[in-house]
Formats: structure tokens, sequence, C-alpha cells
């Protein structure tokens, strides 16, 4: 993932395997935005336009698609992304409180990345571990049952394991 | 020599089921723990009970229950029927919770190992398509679901066979089948469940379906969100090719069908079949007008027939034992089984599967243990942000599609969230309508700006600044919505405030009237206050009150600043004598 902020540092060269293989495919537009996704851990506005040219789709187009779905982003994100999910029985057992204490934690509200570039938080619709609620994700483990205290404490371990990798 | 299975779903592995496995594998390669095989498989629905670890001797099978790495060091140091490992055994009376569903989508579900065709095959499966490809018509198979009484397990109900009849009656050679995964009700997992846990099932289903509307392509929409499903599936996709189950002239038949997964990106719209096919084809996501129905114009313009999960999940069954076998089950209107989603503040949630004809009570106390902390029960909610909450005095009500829908509520893709006394159903209706305003497409001018005047003022209700008229307004955007909207989005966005407005308007008068939330939930109308008789004077709650709003002596009753209070409640939290009282 490029852990970038600057756009003007956007290799584009890295899109071409995915648009060799989809750019003419018709119905590929959404396949072609996640992989680019994938590489750059967002949506530079850069890739955007090449995508346009590329596909020969109107730039208008790539950016109404890109926006309507919730998986895009159009900034970068931090080294660690949280998913704090709002579903039904999430709600229901205290993800209000999740949530507080999780944005007083790390100083941010949903879509933020923290200053230092560690955490990024996203509200998100459900992540289908219902029973396990509350429930969030980091990156690519998933942690339930949690209370206020809990969610701190995952936080904390998380940023200390960071700080002994440096 | 024993066959150890660790339960990994989703749900298991964030449970810990990973490192169950880790430590049983490190001990085998180790040779501390001899003689065993160490395989995993799904979801069994118990999801309370997880990490779930099987063991399979020669003649029987033992379940361990809320597992962890000490259970990996106790079975080896100690082995299978000592005390310590005895103290991990599925207690009785879960194992007869499960023995009050009816397994039918879920059969395979935490029984067999996902990752391998071959237990899907010893199971018994492919044998459907097998009969299906060995002399059956296209006729034949629909008629076998039209009497088994299939309907659309996805939310709508609409009977399977005439959706299958319509797609193949239509002209034209090039035709497709879609399976809906896009499971977007924030509250139900079935089809998620399906995916990681049988996903040959899926794509068996999948392929009668294939057949019988003579498709040649089909593609699973899932969504994003479940990186667990996608890799199983292609995994399975790929086991399905290498056998000849899919792919061209498939067990020699002369019947073709590829199948490809397309992840969605993230709306709930998406899952409204006309909306789904637009953003296969690389749209945004926004419906089209009906008719044409895709059956006769869909993906590419060409007859397309869309089916959730679980509605194919039951298919493969439904062709091995008949449709008689499947239409038994159930009522009159409603026939065979249902998954449901039994979460919220429920002692025992998970996955159940149960004929249609049930009662919520049943569900509910019988199968779900009733309510945790034994709290009252004051709702439940079904349908998600398209179906309703009922009540108490409904709870008799029998699980089908009319009865049900009779209520207010719907039956949807199966999500069921308990709600107790502690819950607020105004917020509730605020919350659905939040989640609704966020993904209406825009498309009809009624659902993408009535959406949000509901969400305004339900947010001035439980914001303590409701007025006299809010109701009435509600009740006629709630109309107009209905009446103006293309999909079933808009169509049944209204409908958690309008069955919240009809069993609970009282909770409503509350807040705008008497300015009190009975539920004690919203911030803005409900006061933290220490009782003077029960404080120690311990200072607990005053030093973890993060605005200082608390003072007082050690020993002495604490107060309250009511001015400085921001309600978070930690001193509620914090205080060990039960001092802290909401009003």
């Amino acid at each position: 993932m490029c852990s970038c902020s600057c756009d003007n540092n956007i290799d584009l060269s890295q899109l071409e395997p995915v648009l060799a293989t989809y750019a003419d495919v018709p119905g590929s537009l959404i396949t072609i935005l996640q992989k680019a996704q994938d590489i750059y851990g967002y949506l530079p506005n850069e890739a955007l336009w090449h995508i346009a040219e590329r596909t020969g789709i109107k730039p208008a187009k790539v950016l109404g698609v890109a926006t309507f779905y919730t998986q895009f982003r159009f900034k970068p994100v931090g080294k660690h992304l949280i998913m704090l999910c709002r579903g039904t029985a999430c709600h229901v057992n205290g993800a209000d409180g999740i949530f507080e204490a999780i944005s007083d934690e790390l100083g941010i509200g949903d879509g933020d990345t923290t200053d230092d570039g560690l955490f990024s938080l996203k509200n998100v619709a459900c992540l289908g571990c219902c029973s396990l609620s509350p429930v969030m994700m980091i990156d690519d483990d998933t942690y339930g049952q949690l209370t206020p205290k809990k969610a701190r404490e995952i936080l904390s371990e998380i940023r200390e394991k960071d700080q002994a990798e440096v | 020599m024993l066959r150890i299975v660790v339960g990994e779903g989703s749900c298991g592995i964030a449970a810990g089921a990973a490192k169950v496995y880790n430590r049983l594998e490190s001990l085998i390669n180790d040779g501390v723990l001899k003689d065993c095989e160490l395989s995993v498989t799904g979801c069994i629905g118990m999801c309370y009970l997880e990490p779930i670890v099987d063991v399979y001797t020669d003649n029987e099978r033992i379940t361990f229950v809320k597992t962890d790495e000490k259970f990996a060091e106790l079975l080896a140091e100690k082995g299978l029927g000592s005390e310590e490992v005895n103290a991990y055994l599925i207690p009785q009376a879960d194992v007869d919770r499960l023995d009050k569903q009816t397994r039918i989508a879920l059969r395979n579900c935490g029984n067999i190992n996902p990752e391998k065709i071959e237990d899907y095959i010893a199971a018994g499966g492919y044998e459907a398509l097998k009969k299906v490809l060995s002399g059956m018509s296209q006729d034949d198979v629909i008629n076998v679901i039209k009497v088994s009484g299939l309907a659309g397990r996805g939310g709508a109900g609409f009977p399977t066979w005439f959706k299958w009849n319509a797609a193949k009656s239509s002209p034209g050679e090039e035709k497709y089948l879609i399976c809906n995964a896009d499971e977007g009700d924030p509250g139900a997992f079935m089809d998620r469940a399906v995916i990681e846990s049988d996903p040959h099932n899926l794509i068996e289903g999948m392929l009668i379906g294939a057949y019988a509307i003579g498709a040649k392509e089909a593609v699973v929409y899932v969504r994003a969100e479940y990186p667990l499903a996608i890799i199983r599936l292609t995994n399975a996709i790929k086991q399905a090719e290498a056998k000849g189950y899919l792919g061209e002239n498939i067990m020699g038949s002369g019947f073709s069908c590829k199948m490809r997964i397309k992840a969605g990106a993230g709306a709930f719209v998406c899952g409204e079949e006309t909306a789904l096919i637009e953003s296969l084809e690389g749209q945004r996501g926004m419906p089209r007008l009906k008719p044409p129905f895709p059956a006769q114009s869909g993906y590419w313009h060409k007859p397309s027939n869309i089916n959730n999960v679980e509605t194919f999940a039951n298919v493969p069954w439904i062709m091995a034992n008949g449709g008689e076998a499947f239409s038994s089950m159930g009522t009159e209107d409603s026939k065979g089984t249902k998954v449901f989603a039994l979460t919220g503040k429920i002692k025992k949630g998970g996955l159940v599967e149960i004929p249609m004809g049930m009662t919520l009570r049943e569900v509910i106390y019988d199968i779900g243990n009733g309510i945790k902390d034994d709290k009252e029960f004051k709702a439940v909610q079904m349908g998600g942000p398209s179906g309703g909450c009922i009540p108490k005095d409904l709870l008799d009500t029998v699980i089908d599609y009319k009865k049900l829908g009779a209520t207010g509520a719907i039956m949807g893709s199966g999500g069921m969230v308990v709600m107790d006394e502690t819950t607020c159903m105004v917020d509730m209706a605020r919350f659905f309508l939040d989640f609704t305003a966020k993904e209406s497409c825009g498309k009809c001018v009624p659902c993408r700006l009535g959406t949000k005047r509901m969400l305004e003022i339900l947010t001035r209700i439980v914001n303590g600044e409701g007025k006299e008229g809010d109701i009435e307004l509600l009740e006629e955007l709630c109309l107009s919505i209905k009446d103006g909207s293309l999909c079933g989005l808009g169509q049944t966005a209204p409908n958690p405030v309008l069955t919240t407005l009809k069993y609970f308007r009282h909770e409503y008068e509350a807040h705008i009237r008497d300015k009190k939330c009975p539920a004690k939930q919203c911030k803005s109308l409900i006061s933290y206050t220490i009782i003077a008789d029960k404080c120690k004077g311990c200072t607990l709650c005053a030093r973890n009150c993060p605005v200082e709003a608390i003072s007082g002596s050690v020993k002495q009753p604490h107060v309250i600043d009511a001015e400085k209070c921001i309600k978070c409640g930690k001193c509620k939290d914090n205080c060990k004598f039960n001092a802290i009282e909401i009003n």
C-alpha cells in the first residue's frame, strides 16, 4: 500500500496490469476502481482521470460511480483502518458508546485519520458478526463483545506494538 | 486416530478460533498431540459458544465449546475424557436447542470442511445436480420447485418457480443467472454463513437454477465486506471446475455453465434486483423502472433471474428429496424452513433454521433462551430497515409471510433483533431512518428528500425538541415516500417508523409532550443523580468523571452538577454500590 499523502507521487504505471486486463471489458469500472484502491490504499484524483482516459468512460461518470459506493475512499488512510460496525445488533448493544470511546481515545471522528497517520476510523453498516456485537474490524482482525474500556485497550495494544517495531 | 475440527467462520475466528487452531497445529507438529488429523469447518450458528471444536473418534463426535489455547494444551496433556478436557463439553441444553431446529439450507454448515469438495460430495453433494442432468427437463425442474412452494428468501417472498419459469420462457439464447449475496440488512448474516460454511451447496443450487432457465453464465454478487466468503467461494468454484461440475458439458450432459464472482462495493440499494444489475454493469446502483422485469430484460438487457443465497441453498435438498418433502413443512402460506439471525439483547444468539409456522416466542425463548440479563422483552425487529418492530403482545405470531406481514413487519431476509426495556423505540426508528437516508440512491425525490426530513424530525424528537404535530407530519411523510418511490428501499423505508408509531406511540408522545425517554436512553432527556442513601463516598465516580461534574468529600455522599454533566454514564458504570440513578 502506498503510504504517501501527496497526489503528485502517484505512480500510474502500477495501474497498467489492471487496465490491460479490464479497460476494454464492458461493465468493469467498479472492478478497476476496487483494484486501484488496493494499489494506492485510496482513489487518488490522478488515478481517476487516468482510468477515465484509458477506458473511454467520461470522468464525471467515473467519479459518479466511485462516490456512489461506500467502499471507495478519496483520502489516504492511516496504517490501521478501524471499521466500526453500526449495524442494528451493534446499535442495540451499545455501538454509540464504542464510537465515543474510540473517537475520544484517538481524537478523530468518522472518516478521519490521526495526525501520526496510525489510525483511520470508519463507521460501516454491518460486518455480519452480529452475535458478537458490538464489533469492530481493525485491518483483517475482528474484535467482538466490545466495551468502551476494551476498545481503548485494543487501540493501546496496537499502538504499543507498533512503537515496539519502530 | 482422532479427527479434530475447528469451527472457522468469521464469527468463530473473531472469537479466537484461529488461535486455537494454531495451537493445536503446533502441538501436532511437535509430536505432543499424537494420532490426530486437524481440519476446519464453517459456522454451526451457535455463535455464543464459539470457538467450537469437534473431536471425532471412530464412533462418535464430541463437541467442545468456548475453547481456548489452554484447551489445546489440556487435550494434549490430559487426553480426551479427562476431567479438565470435559469441562469444555457442550452443555446438554445447548444440544437440545440445536435439536429444536430443522436444517436444510444450513444442513452442512459446521459439519463439513468448506474448503474441500470431497467433504461436500461425501455428504451427498452434487447428487441433485446429477439427478437433474440425467433426464429431467427444464419444466420438470421448475415443477419440482413449484410443488415445493419455495419462495424468495431475500425478503420479498416471491414464488421461485414463477421467476424461473418467466426467465425460461423469455425468448433469447443468452440468459443469465445471478445470485444476490449483497447481504445489506444490518443485522442479518445467514448468506455469509452459507457461503463461508457450505459454498458448494450454493454452487449446486445455482447450477440447477441455471439449467432450469437455460443460462450459460452465472454470477454471484457478494458484499466486499465478506472477504472470507469470497475466498472460500473462489476456491469452491475452482474445485467444482476441476471436477467437471462447472464449465463445458457438465457431467457429459451437454449442459454448460460458467460461474464468476463480482464483489460489491457497498450500497444497500444493490440488494434491489434492478439496482444490482446496474451495479454488475459497472454503473451507480440505481433501480430501473419495472416492467420490463429482469426475466425479460435484465443483465445486459438479456433475460436474467436473480435469487438470494438462501433460496439457492434450499434447491439441492429439494431436488434430492422431492418438492413434497419441503412443502410438508411450514404453513398453508409459507413452506419449508427459514434461517434467522437471532441477535440483539438475546442470551443465546446465532443462526437458527426453523420450519415456518413456529411462533416468535418459541424462537426467542426456547431456542434463544430469552432476554439477556433477564430483562423485560420489549420488541423484536424483523426485516431490517425495510421491516418493523413487533411488540410483546404479538409474540405468539406465527412465522409465515402473511402473518408477519399483517403485523406491519416483514419476514425480510431473516434479521431478528431482540430489544429489551432499555431500548428506546423512537431512537430505533431514528437509527433506521439514518440508515435509509444515507443509502437512498437519490433517484426518486420522495425517498431522497423524504427520508432526510423524517430523520430530522426523529432526531429532533430524541433530542427533546419534538413539537406537537410531529407525529402527524411523520405519518404524512411515510405515506408519500411509500407512494412515490420506485423500488423496495423507498417503498419500505417508512416501515420502522410506521410500526413503532403503531405499537409504541406512547413513547413518541412521552418524548414530545413530557420530554421524557421511557427507556432512559436519549441523552437529552435524562439526568444522572446520586442516591445519597446508597453512596458510600468512595470517590470512584468523581475520579472517573471526565468533566469534573461530581463533587463530595471522602465517605460523604457525592453530588452531580447537572450543568456540567455530559451524561456519558461513566459514573454509573464505575459505581460499585448501584448508587447512581438515571431519571
